[in-house]
């Protein structure tokens, strides 16, 4: 007995009921393209959340306020806000700190040249620049003599320039900001699009002053800050630096022991590993719910083979009679249910695989068939084949050819 | 070559066993022609099927050229089947969806030849049965004669030492009848060892040596009359 021989059998068996093995395999085609649909589908927002969470860098710390609980009484504006200007400035002298940039944002109506636009606007010091890896594109980022000088001037993102401006060169324009006027001095390189939903190009950088006096009024105090980023010089150093910088916040807002924070910390490397941890959860759950829907299809097939193992028990018994070992009827049951759902298997990977590119363009997403998936398909379909086949050859192999010869 | 002693079969039907096979003596020389016969439920087709290695025996012994079948494991029957036997059946059991070419080819499968050796030997059979012109039919576009020769040369396909026919002429009309016998007759006449078990009397008459069986006995064994051309009754 060649292996060959019975290959050629179970074909002979499919094709012998062309519209019935099609329907058998239909279960596995769309268990195995959801499959390939699902963990493409997660891979690929995976790897864009990855990627925009490594554009914001992966060695920078953020330190904000506490969470503050809704619903207590109201303190007044801008009293969540613990932190200060002299946080940041503490925070720059300790070691394995290459940039501090304490932010205060603010939202912006500008005005130039009869276009408008409005935006986010953020007073920043002029260390900003090298604490978020920004790269000026053309003119400079304000220094220190613009912010002590109390300078109106701003350095705007690519698209808020393309919006004012159309494709000329900003440099020395002027914008009004509600009715303040602002000269803008420089203009970011674009980071891309490729933000968690929301355009990084679409900023516009300030100094601190300013923004603070003339764009946030009276609603922050003069020395409050929203946010501070805190570069860290060396990746591997992340976490000790984070507890530096905590223990001196502590510090300066005289936190005693055992008392909560009222400030928190977080690494962009620890925001990134947490939330490839909860995409990979999510995708396992996805292909999970997607693997049930094989286990349906195999179910199917399952159904099908013990159908066939009736309709042809004469079969079997004359097979036994003119020499068949059980292993040969055995092995050829189970061929047939292999090979109904690997060719089901193979049409739901193209299926998947096409549809997944298709979701990857309407969804934006870089990559959309992850490699394994082909190898993993076709495995879990010959897997699937394998175990529902096995009760349905089971039984062939075990009848009687006596009994098998008589039936009608 | 067919040594059976004292061979029982008995089967269990619900709480009842049903004796098939009540103690049986014979033994069968190659080259011989032989006609079992007797009412239905006499043990004849119980007989035949332990004969072709289909069945075990309850108790006694059956031993085929020497080697103990009666003790065989259900894969060194299955080879004794394939190497040793070919069956007729009265319901011919060609396979409906495969050539008649093909049905030929299934032992030959089974034994391993090689494709091209296995359609050449099959339509050498094919045309030593009278049908190599229809080797591309299937089951359903042949008469039940041819269908029945179609099954002939399939349990010729492994050379066997025995065939073993059950009522081969069971489904078919007088004049088809005689043919299959005169088929019959000339692979005697070649050397082939012939087992049929029919209750036609037409049939028991070809044969050289008619073997009746009664309620799992061996009643007569009759060796005197008959043979191919011989006396009818």
């Amino acid at each position: 007995m060649r292996l060959f021989d019975l290959v050629r059998f179970a074909f002979g068996a499919i094709f012998a009921h062309p519209m019935r093995s099609v329907l058998t395999s239909l279960g596995v085609v769309i268990g195995v393209a959801a499959v390939v649909m699902m963990t493409s589908i997660g891979v690929g927002a995976s790897q864009r959340i990855s990627g925009a969470i490594g554009s914001l860098g992966t060695n920078l710390i953020i330190v904000t306020p506490a969470f503050q609980r809704p619903g207590v009484v109201s303190q007044g504006a801008g009293s969540g806000l613990t932190l200060k200007d002299a946080d940041a400035a503490a925070i720059g002298r300790i070691d394995g700190v290459a940039a501090v940039a304490p932010v205060v944002r603010g939202q912006a109506q500008l005005s130039a040249d009869g276009a408008n636009w409005s935006t986010g606007i953020q007073g920043v010091t002029p260390e900003y620049v090298a604490a978020r890896d920004l790269t000026i594109a053309s003119g400079r980022m304000f220094d220190d003599r613009d912010t002590r000088q109390g300078r109106k001037v701003m350095v705007v993102g690519p698209t808020v320039a393309r919006q004012l401006w159309g494709e000329a060169d900003p440099v020395g324009k002027r914008v009004r900001v509600k009715t303040v006027p602002f000269e803008v001095v420089g203009v970011l390189e674009s980071k891309g699009s490729a933000g968690l939903g929301q355009d990084q190009d679409d900023v516009v950088l300030a100094p601190l002053s300013a923004v603070r006096s003339r764009v946030l009024g009276r609603r922050i105090r003069a020395d409050a800050v929203q946010t501070i980023f805190v570069k860290a010089t060396n990746a591997d150093d992340l976490d000790r630096v984070q507890e530096d910088v905590t223990d001196l916040v502590r510090e300066l807002h005289r936190i005693k022991p055992g008392e909560d924070d009222d400030f928190q910390t977080q690494n962009m490397a620890s925001i990134l590993a947490a939330s490839q941890a909860a995409l990979a959860t999510f995708t396992v759950l996805l292909a999970a719910v997607a693997g049930v829907s094989l286990v349906v299809g195999g179910v199917g097939i399952m159904n099908i083979m013990l159908v066939a193992v009736t309709e042809r028990t004469r079969e079997i018994g004359l097979r036994m009679a003119v020499g068949a070992r059980r292993n040969d009827i055995l092995i050829q049951f189970a061929l047939e249910a292999v090979v109904l759902s690997l060719v089901g298997g193979l049409i739901g990977l193209a299926i998947g695989a096409l549809g997944s590119i298709g979701i990857a363009k309407l969804g934006q997403w870089p990559s959309a068939v992850p490699p394994w998936s082909g190898p993993l398909a076709l495995g879990f379909s010959t897997l699937v084949g394998l175990i529902f086949g096995a009760y349905p050859s089971w039984r062939a192999a075990r009848l009687d050819p006596i009994e098998a010869l008589r039936r009608e | 070559m067919i040594e059976i002693r004292d061979l029982r079969k008995v089967y269990i039907m619900g709480d009842e066993e049903v004796g098939a096979l009540a103690g049986a003596d014979l033994s069968i020389e190659r080259g011989e022609y032989v006609a079992v016969i007797g009412p239905s439920g006499s043990g004849k087709s119980t007989l035949m099927n332990i004969l072709g290695g289909l069945d075990r025996p309850t108790s006694g012994g059956y031993r085929f050229e020497g080697e103990d079948v009666g003790g065989f494991g259900d894969n060194a029957l299955a080879d004794f089947r394939r190497r040793r036997i070919g069956f007729v059946f009265q319901s011919f059991q060609l396979l409906p969806r495969l050539t008649a070419l093909q049905n030929v080819e299934l032992p030959m499968v089974y034994g391993g030849v090689p494709g091209p050796e296995r359609r050449e030997r099959a339509t050498e059979l094919l045309e030593r049965v009278g049908l190599g012109a229809r080797k591309g039919h299937r089951p359903t576009q042949l008469s039940g004669g041819q269908q029945q020769r179609v099954a002939i040369a399939r349990s010729l396909a492994n050379r066997p030492d025995l065939l073993l026919a059950d009522e081969p002429t069971g489904a078919l009309d007088t004049h088809t009848s005689e043919e299959i016998l005169k088929l019959f007759g000339e692979l005697n006449a070649d050397g082939l060892t012939l087992v049929i078990v029919t209750h036609d009397p037409d049939v028991a008459s070809e044969a050289r040596r008619r073997i009746a069986f009664r309620d799992g006995l061996i009643v007569s064994d009759d060796h005197g009359q008959g043979g191919p051309g011989g006396a009818r009754a």
